[in-house]
């Protein structure tokens, strides 16, 4: 064989049972080098030794060891006797390099695209396997909240400002745009179905027991969910990869007391007061739209939310908001600590740290809203 | 330019804002060369290393590749540079996401074009050099530190780079693997030519393979020594000698 990139290779029998590999030109990894599995089929079964002649080799690198190298592998499986001793002393001397750990025999790692029905198993095996897991943290997350009550939960209280900051004030501009955007789109749409029976001024109040009450905590907690849960997820998943969870866990401290405590008091102080600000906000674009648009006078309108807003409303708001935070915490700090050790797996428990958190805020934003409604709240 | 030295660094300064790292740093290295790069911890050699490769721009001097400047050519004529540089980092910066024969591979198909099955040949091959034959499908999060760095190193050689960059290679290694490690470094550089950078502070590999070397101090944050290892031992600076025989002659 002999190609236009410079490279020769030619195959003769040297009596009965031998044949010479002939290796000229210049076989350099950029060229476009045959594979040796070429020459597997000229291998018959009478040939029981090897050799080659580089006589005519003008230039190598280690294209040319990395050829030679399968050819001593394919041999070596047919019991052929190779002897590498016309090669140039470098290459011969990279090749008993290569060849002095032999290969590890290791179970092969086939990853066959698994069928439907056994994706299906094995997605319901890893939920029933996450299941505990979860109840597990959530024991683990409510035995350290009682230590905190009865005082005996190590942490660092500067982590818990430091938390406290990272989560609040910083989240101030983001809650801003999403409540008042929010704000603005239920005034638009209760005046749009109140005008039908002439009542436009219960805007107001549509908007404040609306963002008082739900929106405000449900937006709340999906900003911070997307903002301070994958942050979480993110931070103890690298934690976890540098083995620094291990270290505390050496020391004896609790991973839990010192990492995951203060984030979930921080966001359990921080989410009901972020609600809060929402629903202001949203209540003064509710009240910018009734004023330019729909001609309501700024008194009425402040007379009217006065009116509406009870103090059960705000009860209702701060508790969800409380109740979110601690989700997104613990869906944060859970998918944290389960974090594998790889930048993938730190990417996927920031991911997986956002969907569950969503998921639970939903799920108890349900449940809240039922409760409430039968206690009569 | 064919006789320009393979690497000349000229009055190279390395600083982070104004805290200067080290400064004055001038050496050559010839074809050939295995240059060892040593001095204690924090002195600045990963910094220089980050130079020398194109990471992070020197505050002042610059580095010449067969006398190209290699900071002050056009972003084109750089990255051809940089086809010639193969680097090993200290942890191995293997790609996480990526198989081990993936990773060996990425470069090879990046830059040659060449078939999948050559370039799992090449792949195998370089792979049984530093002994990780039958690990081509695991992924780096199961390797050891150890198998890593001997990864990395495969993956830093898959081009048969001109240059090769290597931080820290027998830190983490037993001593006959790391053994292993060094003797394949003097074969690549016999066999194939290769010239090496070395940044080390380990001692065996220093006066083992090293045959110029260069002292970087971190109280002057200067360079206070160049030359062969071993006579720098005899009849060196009394810092280095002291360094090289682990404060046996303070």
């Amino acid at each position: 064989m002999r190609s236009d990139a410079g490279w020769q290779l030619d195959l003769q029998p040297a009596g009965a049972d031998a044949l010479t590999v002939v290796l000229g030109g210049c076989w350099c990894i950029d060229q476009h080098l045959p594979s040796a599995d070429s020459l597997q089929e000229r291998l018959n079964p009478q040939i029981r030794h090897i050799r080659f002649d580089t006589s005519r080799l003008a230039d190598w690198d280690s294209g040319l060891p990395s050829f030679v190298f399968v050819i001593g592998k394919l041999c070596m499986d047919r019991d052929i006797a190779v002897d590498f001793g016309g090669l140039p002393p470098g290459a011969q001397r990279l090749l008993a390099m290569a060849i002095a750990v032999p290969e590890q025999e290791l179970a092969s790692r086939s990853d066959d695209a698994a069928g439907l029905l056994a994706s299906v198993g094995a997605a319901s095996l890893g939920f029933f396997h996450g299941a505990p897991q979860m109840l597990g943290f959530l024991g683990e997350v409510t035995l350290s909240l009682l230590r905190l009550l009865t005082g005996r939960a190590r942490f660092r209280r500067r982590d818990l400002w430091l938390e406290i900051e990272e989560v609040g004030p910083r989240a101030l501009p983001i809650v801003s745009v999403i409540s008042f955007l929010v704000g603005l789109i239920l005034a638009y749409l209760g005046a749009d179905q109140l005008r039908l029976v002439g009542a436009q001024v219960f805007i107001a109040d549509l908007v404040a027991i609306g963002m008082v009450r739900e929106v405000g905590a449900l937006m709340t907690g999906i900003i911070i969910a997307g903002r301070t849960g994958a942050a979480f997820a993110a931070q103890l998943g690298t934690m976890q990869v540098n083995e620094e969870i291990d270290a505390y866990k050496t020391l004896g401290i609790s991973a839990i007391d010192f990492l995951v405590l203060p984030r979930m008091l921080a966001l359990m102080l921080m989410v009901p007061l972020l609600t809060l600000y929402s629903g202001f906000i949203g209540m003064l674009a509710g009240l910018l739209v009734s004023v330019t648009v729909f001609d309501i006078g700024v008194f009425e309108y402040y007379t009217e939310t006065l009116r509406a807003l009870e103090l059960k409303h705000f009860a209702v708001g701060l508790s969800k908001g409380t109740v979110y935070g601690a989700m997104i915490a613990f869906a944060g700090c859970l998918r944290g600590m389960q974090c594998g050790r790889s930048a993938e797996a730190v990417g996927h428990a920031a991911t997986s740290a956002v969907v569950t958190a969503i998921l639970l805020i939903t799920i108890v934003a349900s449940i809240m809203t039922i409760v409430y409604y039968q206690l009569g709240i | 330019m064919d006789n320009a030295p393979h690497i000349e660094v000229r009055d190279l300064t390395m600083a982070y804002g104004e805290f200067i790292v080290q400064r004055g740093i001038e050496f050559t290295v010839n074809q050939g060369d295995i240059f060892v790069v040593m001095g204690g911890n924090g002195c600045g050699k990963t910094t220089l290393m980050r130079a020398l490769v194109g990471l992070q721009r020197p505050a002042a001097g610059t580095v010449l590749y067969g006398g190209e400047d290699f900071w002050n050519v056009e972003p084109e004529a750089r990255q051809r540079l940089k086809r010639r540089l193969g680097i090993l980092f200290q942890g191995g910066a293997l790609w996480s996401s990526l198989t081990l024969a993936e990773n060996v591979a990425l470069p090879i198909a990046e830059y040659t074009g060449l078939p999948q099955d050559r370039v799992d040949e090449i792949v195998a091959f370089k792979l049984a050099l530093v002994g990780l034959a039958g690990f081509e499908e695991f992924y780096p999060s199961e390797l050891s530190g150890g198998m890593k760095k001997r990864a990395g190193l495969a993956r830093a050689m898959a081009l048969d780079p001109d240059i090769l960059v290597i931080d820290e290679p027998s830190s983490g290694l037993d001593p006959l693997t790391a053994r292993r490690l060094d003797e394949l470094i003097v074969e690549l550089r016999d066999s194939l030519g290769t010239t090496i950078v070395v940044v080390t502070h380990e001692l065996a590999s220093i006066l083992s393979i090293g045959n110029n070397s260069i002292y970087l101090d971190s109280e002057s944050h200067t360079m206070i020594a160049t030359g062969n290892p071993q006579e720098a031992l005899k009849n060196g600076h009394p810092k280095v000698r002291n360094f090289l025989t682990r404060g046996g002659t303070a």
